[in-house]
């Protein structure tokens, strides 16, 4: 990505999409910016002994 | 050699088989000492998992008291209660009888069960009969008026409902379902389409009984003044769908949900019939007038055998306004439900279609590694009952299978395939 194009991104009506925590999308969406949440946890919620059973297991 | 992955999916593919062939038929009514041979004298069968009479909630007690006068094991609620307290009668579960009953899930010797057979494996599983709505035997109720309506289930409508269903040849109940949900069913807290085709499915065979003509009408407005006559015939469909479903190593379908009133536990295929259990979960919902969520009691019943066929909450695109009716939000959201219930299941059942997703089959086959993977967890719609015995249900809503169930239920059976973290 060239200099001019990172510099002409916020000139421009954004587009976001938000991956995980749903707070940082409600708080644009609060501010009136469009935003899509995408609903994102870590595998098994972050629990690595759980997480690695899972793999053990097939998934 | 099969990989462990393999193997697991080879398992998981003969369960969704089992479940997606299951012919179930509603063959019969009959008494509940007939349908379970082994079912004891004072002997009691609640729902959820197994507990005792100290842990259980204000309505499983108030229905333990009411159903023992029913069986004229006590002469009154009070006698009934401290019996209960000293050990005098039996409790076991539903689902250890090849049963399932809806909310305190009361089952005893005399009272009638519907008998549903699996054509595809020649099982059988059974339930009591709908008591309608308000105060009931399953919310909690349990004075004259509870107990004189059971004797005329038991009495009047039971004889004639199994002298029709016998002469009728049994009632298919796939071909119900699939036509409920297109019409805005999803067999759980919505059951007025469902309840309208059955009773149009038996009316000529229950005329041809001879019954006198004021047992006749009474039995049929009692039908047809009952939306929710039809749950008790979609649990025990559901049991009957999942027996053979039990006991296939290595798979990791679920084959049971259910709750007391103080534990919600699951069966999952592959740990053969041993419960995983935490606490049970509030609903969230919607309150009849003059109750609040301060008068509600926690989950209760083993209707969530209804979501384990991939029915209820995982059918909720196909019943927007039962969205609204449990509090669940707008209608337009009713699909994200049945979506989400997908991330958690092995497939989609193609005979049971929704049209709101463009006839997407409902999701079925709960894997209890996507449950603990995502992080979603099974989405139950509910009755609410009042939390004080006798008093009845006070409102319906949503709820949640605790995600402890389905992580010890992961634990357990990667010990049975020899796997550790």
């Amino acid at each position: 990505m060239s200099d001019d194009t990172r510099s002409g991104l916020l000139d421009r009506p954004i587009k976001i999409i938000n991956v995980g925590l749903e707070g940082f999308a409600k708080e644009l969406a609060d501010r009136g910016v469009p935003v899509v949440q995408i609903q994102w946890s870590p595998p098994a919620g972050g629990d690595p002994k759980l997480a690695d059973l899972l793999s053990k297991l097939g998934l | 050699m099969a990989s462990l992955r393999e193997t697991i999916d080879e398992a998981n593919d003969e369960a969704l088989r089992r479940m997606l062939v299951a012919d179930p038929v509603l063959i019969d009514v009959i008494p509940a000492g007939e349908a379970m041979p082994a079912l004891g004298d004072r002997t009691i069968l609640h729902a959820g998992p197994p507990i005792g009479w100290e842990r259980m909630c204000g309505p499983m007690r108030g229905a333990i008291a009411g159903i023992a006068v029913f069986e004229g094991w006590a002469p009154d609620l009070k006698i009934a209660a401290t019996m209960a307290s000293e050990g005098m009668f039996e409790f076991q579960p539903n689902h250890h009888y090849d049963a399932v009953g809806p909310m305190t899930g009361m089952t005893t010797l005399t009272q009638p069960v519907m008998v549903v057979e699996n054509r595809a494996f020649g099982n059988r599983a059974y339930c009591t009969i709908n008591e309608g709505l308000g105060k009931v035997m399953r919310f909690g109720g349990n004075d004259e008026e509870v107990r004189a309506r059971l004797r005329w289930l038991r009495d009047t409508l039971a004889p004639a409902l199994g002298q029709t269903l016998r002469a009728s040849g049994g009632i298919e109940l796939k071909n119900i379902i699939a036509r409920g949900l297109t019409m805005g069913d999803e067999m759980h807290q919505r059951n007025v389409a469902c309840s309208g085709l059955f009773l149009r499915a038996i009316a000529p065979h229950l005329a041809r009984t001879g019954l006198a003509h004021e047992d006749l009408a009474q039995i049929l407005a009692f039908i047809a003044g009952n939306d929710q006559f039809f749950l008790n015939v979609a649990m025990v469909m559901g049991k009957a769908i999942m027996d053979p479903v039990r006991d296939i190593e290595a798979s990791t379908v679920v084959t049971a949900m259910s709750r007391n009133g103080t534990d919600f536990g699951i069966r999952v295929s592959g740990t053969g019939d041993r419960w995983f259990t935490a606490p049970v979960e509030m609903p969230e919902g919607l309150y009849f007038p003059g109750f609040t969520e301060a008068d509600a009691n926690p989950d209760m019943g083993d209707s969530t055998i209804v979501e384990t066929v991939g029915l209820g909450g995982f059918a909720m695109a196909a019943a927007p306004a039962v969205a609204g009716f449990v509090g669940a939000g707008a209608a337009s959201e009713a699909a994200n439900f049945t979506r989400a219930m997908g991330e958690i299941t092995l497939t989609d059942n193609p005979e049971w279609t929704i049209p709101a997703l463009d006839y997407a089959g409902v999701p079925t086959g709960i894997d209890i590694r996507l449950v603990v993977e995502t992080g979603i967890a099974p989405t139950i719609n509910t009755g609410i009952a009042h939390k004080e015995p006798g008093v009845g249900q006070v409102g319906a809503g949503v709820v949640k299978a605790p995600m402890d169930c389905f992580r010890q239920a992961l634990i357990a059976f990667a010990g049975e395939m020899g796997v550790a973290a």
